[in-house]
Formats: structure tokens, sequence, C-alpha cells
């Protein structure tokens, strides 16, 4: 058996044939997500539904629930790190993605309600009623169909997502002033949600949820079904930004967050490069936030808040940018958390946050992923 | 406002959308009456301080040009102009006779066909040595190609080559970012040659090089020359006697003397700029 040496033709092995090919080659964290996605769907459900509820082992479909929920911040994280972590850009309002993909939801679900809301009426939400409207405005039509509320759900975030990046971007906004618009973007939407004029629930936002593809949004294996879509979207989310990160493209992004001016002078249209990123991105937390609201039962204007966005950089940061499963990793463990800490922290909990996110800018800049490696280096 | 601006041009009726104009290619760069490069009467004033004073040159296609001077001649200024860096306040700028490069940004002109080594060298410092071969790769620019793009053999021997040739054959798994400075002056080298351009425009190119590494430098960019036109910023004089066949001295932002390099240094006003201080 020969061993080559030669310095050629060894080196470009490292670039990928093409990305989808071993997608997951030299990614431990990845393997280890998708085989805990693939332990939970397969583990969850059966210790909720056929484990009985006296056993130790059973899992209430609060507790299923719960995971689902956090599922799906780490999805909305890993959305987050696709466009800080690789491409350098820090988002204030990524929020207003997983707002909007959750509103997009929330208006399917009023409209299977149909006739069963307080006033009875077949068509129109309760709010609309309530409201002395008459008729269903025009962009609440379609919401009835799944299909088309599910194509909502990535359709609107995805579009504001390119207008935003489109006009930022060609205009070279960059650093802080990207992100303080982009925290103005989720601002102004929250006022404008706020309002009932805009015919979305006002500050009540859209809720009293009944079905969901026609079973009971309540029951515990419509709850355990939420959460293995929750899982798997997950799943997929990770192996799409994997596969982004680990073509041309993937390289070009990070060479524009490293090195703008750079990038251009050897001919990448940077700008372009960033929409679409910023796009894809805008689209995934969309996605988390349509599998969030029947989750929670509920979905108003207080998701636009800038506070949500800002928390949602820290997950990134304690999880470790650039990495995407520990986005994904700190998006669920800083919920998980802060679950067990509201119950006797409630008024710390954002300076509990806040200094987590101090603690890890000063001493672990890595995140929690790099602290895992440097203790398998050492 | 340039958003503002964006929207005009956007609802302009007399043109066409940026995304369907053809990108202006290599080859319609016309270089029949002999120069690939016109740069004339070229201003440029930073807070009224003039870099490049009513600059005059020409480049010839295929030629190997040494361009010299004391620091702030206006060299790097000069660089920044023909790519799309700096817009002039006044004068013209054409590659060939036919692509106005004032009328083009930086993205189509680097895609026209002009490579460019800066004076800081700047790699991609967090990607492989191959990595920045990789993107500065002549090809397709666009998203999409990127996305799907695959590395097939000839391209993956083609760096190979190129890292053989940079010097970089062992290093081609490292960091850019942890190359020495000499060594990220050859990755940069080694980018232009993958882009493979026209017209190569080298700032500074053996700063922090060892003599022996500058004569590698030497007969590499003589090598590109005919392939390719090649300018070349530089201070050492020995370096510049070792490649020159045309000099250009600059001072204070216009020329002062073109010749060959025995010329230009029995030239009294050189010797007065480069001695007299
Ligand atoms: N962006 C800038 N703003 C102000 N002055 C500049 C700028 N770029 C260059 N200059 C000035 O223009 C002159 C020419 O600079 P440069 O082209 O870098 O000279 P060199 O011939 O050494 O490369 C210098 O005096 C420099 O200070
Ligand atoms: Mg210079």
């Amino acid at each position: 058996m020969t061993v080559k040496m030669t310095p050629s033709g060894s080196a470009t092995d490292l670039i990928p044939l093409a990305a989808h090919r071993r997608i997951l080659h030299g990614d431990l964290g990845g393997k280890i997500l998708l085989g805990l996605m693939a332990a939970l769907i397969v583990v969850v459900p059966i210790l909720n539904l056929a484990v009985p509820s006296d056993s130790p082992m059973h899992i209430s479909t609060y507790a299923v629930t719960l995971m689902g929920r956090y599922l799906c911040f780490a999805l909305l994280a890993l959305s987050l790190d696709l466009v800080w972590g690789y491409c350098g850009i820090l988002s204030l309002g990524h929020g207003a993605f997983f707002a909007l993909g959750g509103y997009a939801m929330g208006m399917y679900l009023m409209r299977q309600i149909g006739d069963r809301g307080v006033y009875g009426d077949p068509v129109l939400p309760d709010f609309m009623v309530f409201l002395g409207w008459e008729e269903l405005p025009w962009y609440w039509l379609g919401f009835d169909q799944f299909w088309f509320a599910a194509l909502m759900v990535l359709a609107v975030p995805g579009t504001l997502g390119f207008v935003f990046g489109w006009l930022a971007f060609r205009s070279r906004v960059t650093g802080v002033y990207l992100s303080i618009i982009s925290q103005a973007m989720t601002y102004a939407l929250m006022l404008a949600f706020f309002r009932n004029e805009m015919g979305f629930g006002g500050n009540n936002g859209l809720t009293d949820f009944k079905d969901i593809l026609g079973f009971s949004i309540s029951a515990p294996s419509t709850r355990v079904a939420l959460f293995v879509a929750s899982a798997l979207a997950l799943a997929l989310s990770y192996l799409i930004c994997r596969a982004i990160v680990r073509s041309r493209l993937g390289r070009v992004v990070t060479a524009v967050r490293d090195a703008e001016p750079r990038t251009r002078s050897i001919g990448y249209r940077t700008d372009r490069y960033k929409v679409w990123v910023w796009t894809v991105s805008a689209m995934l937390a969309g996605l988390a936030g349509a599998l969030y609201v029947p989750q929670v039962g509920i979905i108003n204007p207080s998701e636009f808040s800038p506070l949500n966005s800002i928390e949602a950089v820290v997950w990134v940061a304690v999880g470790g940018r650039g990495t995407l499963f520990g986005a994904a990793l700190g998006g669920a463990l800083v919920n998980y958390a802060q679950t067990l800490l509201t119950a006797w922290l409630a008024e710390l909990w954002l300076f509990v946050l806040g200094g987590l996110f101090v603690a890890v800018t000063l001493f672990f800049p890595r995140g929690l992923v790099g602290l895992l490696r440097r203790r398998e280096g050492s | 406002m340039q958003w503002l601006d964006d929207t005009r041009a956007f609802m302009r009726r007399d043109q066409v959308f940026d995304i369907v104009r053809p990108v202006a290619s290599s080859g319609r760069v016309d270089t029949r009456h002999g120069p690939i490069l016109y740069l004339e009467d070229v201003t440029v004033s930073f807070d009224g301080f003039r870099a490049l004073d009513a600059l005059t040159l020409y480049i010839d296609d295929g030629e190997l040009r040494c361009i010299i001077g004391p620091n702030g001649a206006g060299k790097s200024t000069m660089m920044d102009v023909i790519t799309g860096r700096t817009r002039p306040d006044n004068g013209g700028a054409w590659f060939g006779q036919r692509l106005d490069l004032l009328r083009m940004d930086e993205t189509e002109i680097a895609q026209a066909g002009i490579g460019r080594k800066f004076q800081k060298p700047t790699v991609f410092p967090r990607h492989r040595v191959v990595e920045n071969l990789e993107l500065a790769m002549a090809g397709p620019r666009g998203v999409w190609s990127a996305l799907t793009a695959r590395l097939d053999r000839s391209t993956r021997e083609r760096i190979d080559e190129v890292l053989e040739e940079i010097g970089l054959a062992d290093q081609g798994r490292a960091l850019a970012g942890q190359l020495s400075h000499g060594q990220k002056q050859w990755l940069e080298i080694g980018m232009l040659l993958m882009q493979n351009p026209r017209v190569l425009l080298v700032d500074e190119p053996v700063a922090g090089m060892t003599h022996q590494e500058m004569d590698r430098t030497a007969e590499l960019l003589t090598r590109l020359a005919g392939r390719h036109s090649v300018v070349v910023v530089e201070h050492d004089m020995e370096f510049v006697r070792s490649i020159a066949r045309k000099v250009t001295v600059l001072h204070q932002g216009s020329v002062l003397a073109e010749g060959s390099m025995e010329e230009v240094q029995s030239d009294p006003r050189v010797i007065e700029v480069y001695l007299g201080e």
C-alpha cells in the first residue's frame, strides 16, 4: 500500500465536489443534531401516545408542545445564523419574519374556525364581526386553503426579505446601520399590526384556534404531529443551510463577510449574494413562526417586538455563531433555561439574558460550541 | 438619496434593466489600434489635493509596463480609477477602444477582464489557500451558478498548477490569514492568475519578499507578459530593472518621464525627484 504524499492533487480535495454530496462530511455537530431529531421523532410520539400517563416514562402533551416550541426557536436561530454567522449581517429584525410566517399560519387557523366563533359568522373571524366589517378583506382570501397558507408562510417573509434586502444591500447599507434599520422594520410592523384597521386582529392578534387540517388543535395526537413537523422542519432546514454554506455560494458569502470590497473586486456582485441569503433566511424564519403559532395557540403583534429579535441574536451568540448547529442548540437551550428560570426569576430574566450575552461575548466568543471544541482539542 | 436615484433609474423608459443588459465581456475588448488601456487627462482630487493631475497614459496590449514614482505620486490612485474604485473628477478611461471604464462599476470591470493585486495584500483570511484560488477563478459569477458550481477535474488541476507556480503547494490547506506577508503577496498573484484577466494591475508585488522570492516574481511577471498586459507599480529599483522594458515615472499625479530604464534614469528631472528630496 502506498500513501500519497505528493503535495499536488491533495489540497483541492478540501473543496467539496458538489455541495449536495456527502453533505454532513466532517460535520459532527450536524450529525448529532440530525440524529437527535430522528430520535425525537420516533421516541416522543411513543412516550406520549403509547405509554400510559401514570407511567414514569410518559411525556405529557404539555411537555411535547413545550419541546416543539424550542425546536421552532432553534429554527429561528438557525436562520439568523445563516445571515449573521456566514454573511456577517447582524439582523435585529428577524422576529419580523418569524411573526409574518406566524400570522400567515394564524390566518389559516382563523378561517378553519368557520361558524364556531362567538358570533357564529361562517366566514368572518370574530374580531371582524366585532369591528362591524361586512366582508373579508381581499388579503384574507385564499387562507381557507392550507396549501395557499403554506405558500404564504414562505412567500410573505420572503418577499419582505427580498424587498428590504434589495433596498438595503444595493445601497450598501452595512454594519450597525443595517442592524438599526432591520430593528426599525420590525418595530414599524409591530405598530402597524397593533392597529385594528389592518385587519389582523389588532392587539389581541389571532387566537381561539380550533382545527388544523381538520384535526382538533388541542388533541394530543395533533400536538405530537406538530412536534414531529417541527423536528422535521428543523432537520430539513439544517440540511438546506448546510448545503448552502458548503457550496461555492457559501464560500462567496463568507468572503463577503470577511472582505466585501475584495469580493467585489474579483467580480462578484456582493449585493445579490446578500439579498439571496437574506431572503432564504427570512423564509426559514417564517417557517419557524408558522410552526410556532399552532403550538402556542396565539399570534399577536408583540411577536414583532424588537426585544424578540434581540433575544434571537443572544441565542445564536450563546450557541456559537457561524456553526449552524450551535445556533440551533442555543435557540433550544436558552429557551429551556428561560422556562426553568422564569418560575422564580420572571422579572430578572432579561437581566440574566443580557448578562449571558455580555459573558459570552467577553469570555466565549465562539459560544457553547467553541467551548466544547476547546475541551475536545485540549 | 441613493434609493431615490435607484427608483428613478428603474423607472426610466429609454433603457433596459441592468439584469438584461449583457455583461461587458473580454471578447468585446477592441485593441486593434494597439493600446488596451487608455487614460486621458484623468484628474482626481481629495479635498482639493490633486492625487492625479491630468494624467495621460496608454498601455499597449501584451506589454509589461513598470510604473515608478515616489510615495504619494498617485500610483495606487491610478489603479483605483482603472478598477472603478475611485471616480475621477475629469478625464476618460477606456478599456480597449470601446469599453468606457467610467461607466462600468467595479464588478463589471473585473468581469470584463481587469484584475488587480492590491498594495496591501488582501486575501480572504478565513478561507483556505485553495478556496481563495477557487473564488478568484474565471467563470460565471452569478448566485445560482455559484450554488450549483462543482469543481471538475480540469479546474482542480488548474488550481494545483497555480499553487505550484506561486510556491504554495504545501500551503494549500492553510488558512490564508496564517500566511506570511510575502506568501500573501504570492497568493494574490495566484488569484490574479486564476482570474486570467486581459490586464493585470500589480501594485507593489515584492514588498516584504526576500531576494530569492523577488527573482521568482520577476520571472513570473515576465512570463505573463505577452499573454496578458501587465502593469507593475514598484519602488524597488533593482526589481524594476530586472523586468522593465518600458518605464513610466509618475510624479505629483502626472507623467514625469517615460521610456526605457536607462533613458528614464538619466533624465535630469527624474534624478531631481528621486535624489533631490
Ligand atoms: N481616499 C483618499 N483620501 C484622501 N487622500 C487620498 C486618498 N487616497 C489617496 N490619497 C492621497 O493621494 C495621494 C496619492 O496616493 P497613492 O495613489 O496611494 O500614492 P502611491 O503613488 O504611493 O500609491 C497621497 O498623497 C494620498 O495621501
Ligand atoms: Mg501605492
